[in-house]
């Protein structure tokens, strides 16, 4: 028995018990939080490691021999993201600290980021598709509490086209898994594996149709992302730092899991549609976010353009597009957390997170100043960022099988997304801040330089932004151990062959 | 009576995307509530219809006899009920705190949070 398997999904949901137990206490369910991260990021580490060194991981729960029990399994790409789960939930959960208000805190606010957690991290480990559902809905549930936490009207609404889409994807996601029951009589991701080459090819290709329904919904692809832009902006900054990272990557992470191993057959068939997706989902998502002007709505976008570059790698369907699929999927969870997490100090120093109300903070702040600018160019693109590296993968990747016409696109995004990064920058650090600022509603005298200058960041704040643009630079100066480590990963997801024999053969070891 | 229940699926997916295509949130709630139930008589359908023989082990047998009801997709969806239920419990919580906000049941005038 390999507990370490089941140590990511146990640590953040006895935090969050032990938050509960400390339900009248704040102050000890901040410090259980960010114990409970600190450990999940620990013990993905152990994980990771063990993974590394000896390969496939494989918990059969309760002892009952794959495919008949639910399996936990680990391989190199589920331990790269348990590790990423890790950081960013540090990270996050210690800028909550700072920037939680006490009602939210007194509601469950981090016991519900533990089960989150819990549920994020169930979904990389599950063996079992349906396991995968449950695992969703945890994490579901838990974002649903996260986003409408706060009642107000705009978070409401947002939250309730959230929890509407979802449950749609969840039902398709449900009824698909009832069908493939149906044809395979297992639910066992290595099992299906294996059987779902008996299955008619027509068949197959319409449940892996499905499954592209149910999980885009989740990950938030063209033409199926409404639900994000209208509530992804409307909780606090760290709730939406959190749910950037982490869920709509959930979604490709699935997708990525199903097409490789069961449906690596139709992969072919898929890859016009995949493409003409990636495509789109990159160029509408770009084009939402210069058209914002308002530094969550923009960012929020921007997730949907991202997205659209994991699913190139996924379309492109060789080693080298995983490789650059995970490199990219690192890479962008832990910009896109930065640029939200800066956006909220921003918005803590401002009063505004709307451009045309913010700006002087290179002169003020310059520090933040070089931590928006290392995340945002690196999220473009620019060398010598780990963005650049990511994009340079992908796009390599596509130019070895002759897919011009994506390339070109993803090329162009680049620009468009460099385009609405400087907005950001000269609205809020380049420009002077507006002298003609009303005062706040609720009485408080308009922000002047004076102002912004003398308040102080805390620490709790500072730092969380710091450990991410350390961890992102880490990604390129040890670019080359984790290309070499990506491509392992990427191996093993397209010959699954190893996942197979780990689940099936091993028995309870 | 596959036939008649795949029927009775249909019926369910086209009722709770009638309901859910409509502006009232209300019959969104049941809409939503709706596509639940069907996905689960899916399930249970896909999965193959016995009658009258419980997968119970007989004592001194090792197996259940032979056309035995499978009980696998019978605890899916049980388990998919309960995790219905309780999102269904929240969705109509959450409803009831928009109304209470938004003083509207009509979709249409949840727009404050939308893309302008």
């Amino acid at each position: 028995m390999s507990l370490v398997v089941l140590l990511p999904v146990l640590v953040p949901l006895t935090a969050a018990a032990l938050g509960l137990a400390a339900w009248r206490s704040p102050a000890a369910q901040r410090f259980i939080a960010i114990a409970g991260s600190a450990v999940l990021l620990a013990v993905g580490i152990v994980l990771f490691l063990v993974v590394e060194r000896d390969g496939y991981q494989v918990v059969q729960i309760g002892d009952w021999p794959a495919p008949f029990g639910i399996t936990m399994v680990a391989d190199l790409f589920s331990a790269i993201l348990i590790v990423l789960t890790g950081v960013l939930a540090v990270a996050i959960v210690v800028y909550s600290t700072a920037s939680i208000d006490a009602g939210r805190e007194r509601y469950g606010y981090y016991p519900l980021t533990m089960v989150l957690l819990a549920g994020v991290a169930g979904t990389f480990l599950t063996g079992d598709l349906f396991n995968l559902y449950v695992w969703f809905e945890v994490l579901l549930i838990a974002s649903f509490v996260l986003l409408a936490l706060g009642g107000e009207r705009a978070q409401l609404e947002g939250s309730l086209k959230y929890v509407a889409l979802n449950l749609v994807a969840s039902a398709v996601l449900l009824v698909t898994i009832g069908v493939i029951y149906g044809m395979t009589g297992t639910v066992n991701l290595a099992d299906l594996a294996l059987r779902m080459e008996l299955v008619d090819p027509a068949i197959a290709a319409g449940l892996a149709a499905m499954l592209l329904i149910a999980f885009g919904i989740k990950a938030a692809l063209v033409p199926l992302f409404f639900w994000l832009p209208a509530s992804y902006h409307t909780p606090p900054v760290a709730v939406s730092a959190l749910f950037s990272g982490l869920l709509t990557k959930v979604g490709i992470y699935a997708l990525v899991r199903v097409f490789t191993l069961l449906f690596a057959d139709q992969a072919a068939d898929f890859q016009p549609l995949l493409l003409t997706v990636a495509g789109l989902t990159m160029i509408i998502g770009v084009i939402g976010a210069v058209a914002q002007h308002e530094m969550r709505r923009l960012l929020s976008f921007h997730i949907i353009s991202q997205i659209g570059y994991l699913v190139m790698g996924l379309a492109l369907f060789t080693v080298n597009a995983m490789a650059g699929l995970i490199f990219f999927l690192v890479h962008v969870a832990l910009a896109k957390s930065t640029l939200f997490l800066v956006a909220g100090s921003v918005n803590q120093l401002t009063g505004s997170y709307e451009l045309a109300k913010t700006g002087g903070l290179w002169v003020l702040k310059p520090g933040l100043a070089v931590l928006f600018g290392i995340a945002a160019m690196s999220l473009a693109g620019i060398p010598p960022f780990s963005g650049f590296l990511a994009k340079l993968a992908l796009i390599e990747a596509g130019l070895e099988i002759d897919h011009l016409l994506i390339v070109l696109v993803a090329l162009g995004v680049s620009l468009l997304t460099l385009y609405s990064m400087l907005k950001i920058w000269n609205a809020a650090f380049w420009k002077p801040l507006p002298t003609d600022l009303e005062p706040f509603a609720d009485g408080a005298a308009a922000v002047t330089p004076e102002r912004v200058a003398s308040t102080r960041l805390a620490l709790t704040m500072v730092a969380p932004i710091v450990f991410l643009v350390v961890c992102s630079v880490a990604l390129t100066v040890a670019a080359g151990p984790a290309f070499e480590l990506v491509e392992r990963a990427a191996t093993q997801l397209m010959e699954p062959v190893g996942y197979i024999e780990a689940v099936l053969g091993g028995g309870g070891s | 009576m596959t036939v008649l229940l795949a029927i009775v699926a249909g019926a369910l997916f086209a009722a709770a995307i009638y309901l859910m295509l409509r502006r009232s949130v209300l019959r969104l709630a049941i809409g939503l509530s709706l596509l639940a139930n069907a996905a689960n008589l899916v399930i249970f359908v896909a999965a193959g219809l016995t009658r009258g023989v419980p997968p119970l082990v007989a004592d001194g047998a090792t197996a259940p006899p032979p056309g035995a009801a499978d009980p696998l997709p019978q605890a899916m969806v049980l388990t998919a009920i309960v995790i219905g239920f309780s999102v269904l419990a929240f969705t109509l919580t959450l409803m009831h705190r928009v109304y209470q906000e938004g003083g509207s049941d009509d979709v249409d005038d949840l727009s404050e949070a939308d893309v302008q």
